[in-house]
């Protein structure tokens, strides 16, 4: 069976501040549509930018070049995307993506 | 002649006496030093009575027993930032008898502090922020030793300091002083416990703790300072930094008592509005080329971090210089027009709910961000034609660089600018009108 074939259900999160680009909301529950290519972070990140940012001219608060802009932590289950390949990292159905704003108050 | 003589050796006989005496007591001054050093020295090295019954209700679990309180009482702590996060980590830590707390701050206490910085009272304002909270420490705790340095820390200074302590608490509130942090805990082998905090949110984690990454190896580039918020200006709730400094405190005497299960290669997330925790897992891997990864001698802190970071090593407001001066007005000036009831359109262009808090009677409220919405911009054309002499407009805002952007604005737009006399904003804003003005003026 081919999973690439497969439309995707799965969470983005955005938090610690994030949601703001995100009219505010926290948790969207995404279908990711089917595609002959396998659903990638970095393909997400694109998707994200398309589908889900508010004001498209704040995007570079968001992104930067291909991947996050600095300071923002991305996680897939509860797991730096760093100890699972990055924007190489191929999304699984259910899985949870957050995206955390790195916070410097105190 | 003769009494006086007598006299003259009566005075000799005294002096040599009084000189003697000066001396035994000087010696015995001496020895009552010595002996009280090495009362200390002993009583540090045990546990008194005292200490037993004041710390009993946590010597008795098992993490912690006699030993633990032992090395509680030898441990020194290294707390910077004495904020919304300091304060908290350093109450608990002083009352649970970790024996040195050195506090690094180089700020005065200001009113808008109190709602979470617990340690400074009301009659503490105005004062250093160390001194308050030595003060409060002390009162709570006075076995504890509190050493303040009053500085502004920076590549040049922090590893003299950093060295005399075992564990180093980042409290601060700015990404300048994190990286100056990292790098001296990184260089001086010491771990850091790091908590931030904002609005509703907080985060807590350990770097550089047996082997673990460092927040550079998290954060190789700044991020831009647009992308920052801080505690004046995004606000932020009391016990959000409670939260996060009391985890801090709970995370250095882990580390201190050498508790397994010490938050390294983990982040907590601690969302206050949800009122939900979560841990992400981090890579254990030191990031390739870190400055964590070369030998503590090739480690140079000395760089330029405010020029790294593109910003300051405070989270003090940066005023904007975005107009010409003859677009520009004081506070004066306005108080002048609007007493000599010259047709003026006052636009505070603050969000709404800092509005709410405090405004001129005399100004209107469209945020910056609406002054782009068409039906915004048709109220406001509305506005300026009911006035019978043609007015001019003042933007102003909390400081005076959002009322610049809000100029910069409506001038893009002719059917505003034809219907003006002028479009100026108050430079200073509100904050300037408190202090020069009407000094019942609410400062935030
Ligand atoms: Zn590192």
């Amino acid at each position: 069976m081919d999973i690439c074939s497969k439309s995707l259900n799965i969470t983005a999160e955005f938090t610690s501040g994030l949601q703001i680009l995100f009219n505010n909301v926290k948790k969207h529950n995404v279908v990711l549509p089917e595609t002959d290519e396998p659903w990638t972070l970095g393909l997400l990140l694109i998707w994200i930018k398309d589908n889900l940012l508010v004001e498209k001219e704040k995007c570079d608060l968001f992104l930067k070049g291909n991947t996050v802009r600095p300071g923002i932590i991305v996680a897939v289950n509860d797991q730096d995307w760093e100890l699972l390949g990055n924007v190489k990292y191929q999304i699984k159905n259910n899985d949870n993506i957050t995206f955390i704003s790195t916070l410097h108050g105190g | 002649m003769s009494s006086s003589c007598l006299v003259n050796n009566e005075d000799t006989f005294n002096d040599e006496e009084i000189s003697r005496l000066s001396l035994e007591i000087e010696l015995l001054k001496q020895e009552l030093n010595k002996k009280t050093e090495l009362l200390k020295t002993k009583q540090k090295k045990c546990l008194t009575k005292l200490d037993v019954s004041r710390y009993s209700r946590q010597i008795i679990l098992p993490e912690i027993g006699i030993e633990g309180q032992k090395k509680l009482k030898n441990a020194s702590v290294l707390i910077i930032g004495v904020g919304g996060l300091g304060c908290p980590s350093s109450m608990y830590l002083a009352s649970a008898g970790v024996g040195t707390i050195g506090l690094v701050d180089y700020d005065e206490v200001e009113l808008n502090n109190l709602h979470r910085q617990l340690l400074h009272g009301q009659c503490n304002v105005g004062m250093r922020k160390v001194e308050s909270g030595k003060l409060s420490l002390s009162r709570m705790n006075e076995d504890v030793n509190i050493v303040v340095h009053d500085v502004q820390l920076d590549g040049y200074n922090s590893l003299d300091i950093f060295k005399q302590y075992d564990v180093i608490i980042d409290a601060s509130d700015n990404l300048v002083t994190r990286y100056i942090i990292n790098d001296t805990c990184v260089k001086a082998g010491k771990p850091l416990v790091s908590g931030s905090a904002i609005h509703c949110d907080g985060q807590l984690t350990v770097y550089n703790y047996k082997g673990s990454v460092c927040f550079r190896c998290l954060h190789p580039k700044p991020q831009s300072p647009e992308t920052i918020g801080n505690c004046a200006s995004a606000g932020v709730l009391g016990p959000v930094p409670g939260v996060i400094g009391v985890l801090q405190a709970m995370e250095t005497i882990k580390i201190i008592i050498d508790h397994p299960n010490v938050l390294y290669n983990s982040l907590l997330l601690y969302d206050g509005g949800d009122c939900n925790f979560k841990k992400i897992k981090l890579t254990n891997v030191k990031r390739a080329g870190c400055l964590c990864t070369r030998s503590t001698e090739d480690i140079v802190i000395t760089m330029d971090y405010e020029e790294f970071c593109g910003s300051k090593a405070n989270d003090k407001f940066k005023t904007l210089n975005l107009l010409n001066e003859d677009e520009r007005i004081t506070v004066i000036d306005l108080n002048k027009l609007i007493s000599q009831n010259q047709p003026c359109l006052v636009i505070d262009v603050r969000k709404n709910v800092e509005y709410d808090m405090c405004h001129l009677p005399f100004s209107v409220n469209i945020q910056l961000n609406d002054l782009k919405r068409e039906k915004t911009l048709l109220e406001l054309i509305k506005q300026i034609n009911s006035y019978s002499k043609t007015p001019n407009v003042i933007t102003i805002c909390r400081r005076g660089n959002d009322s610049q952007r809000a100029v910069k604005e409506l001038k893009k737009y002719p059917q505003i600018t034809k219907k003006v006399n002028w479009i100026k904003d108050v430079i200073g804003g509100l904050n300037e009108w408190s202090m020069k003005i009407d000094k019942t003026f609410p400062m935030y």
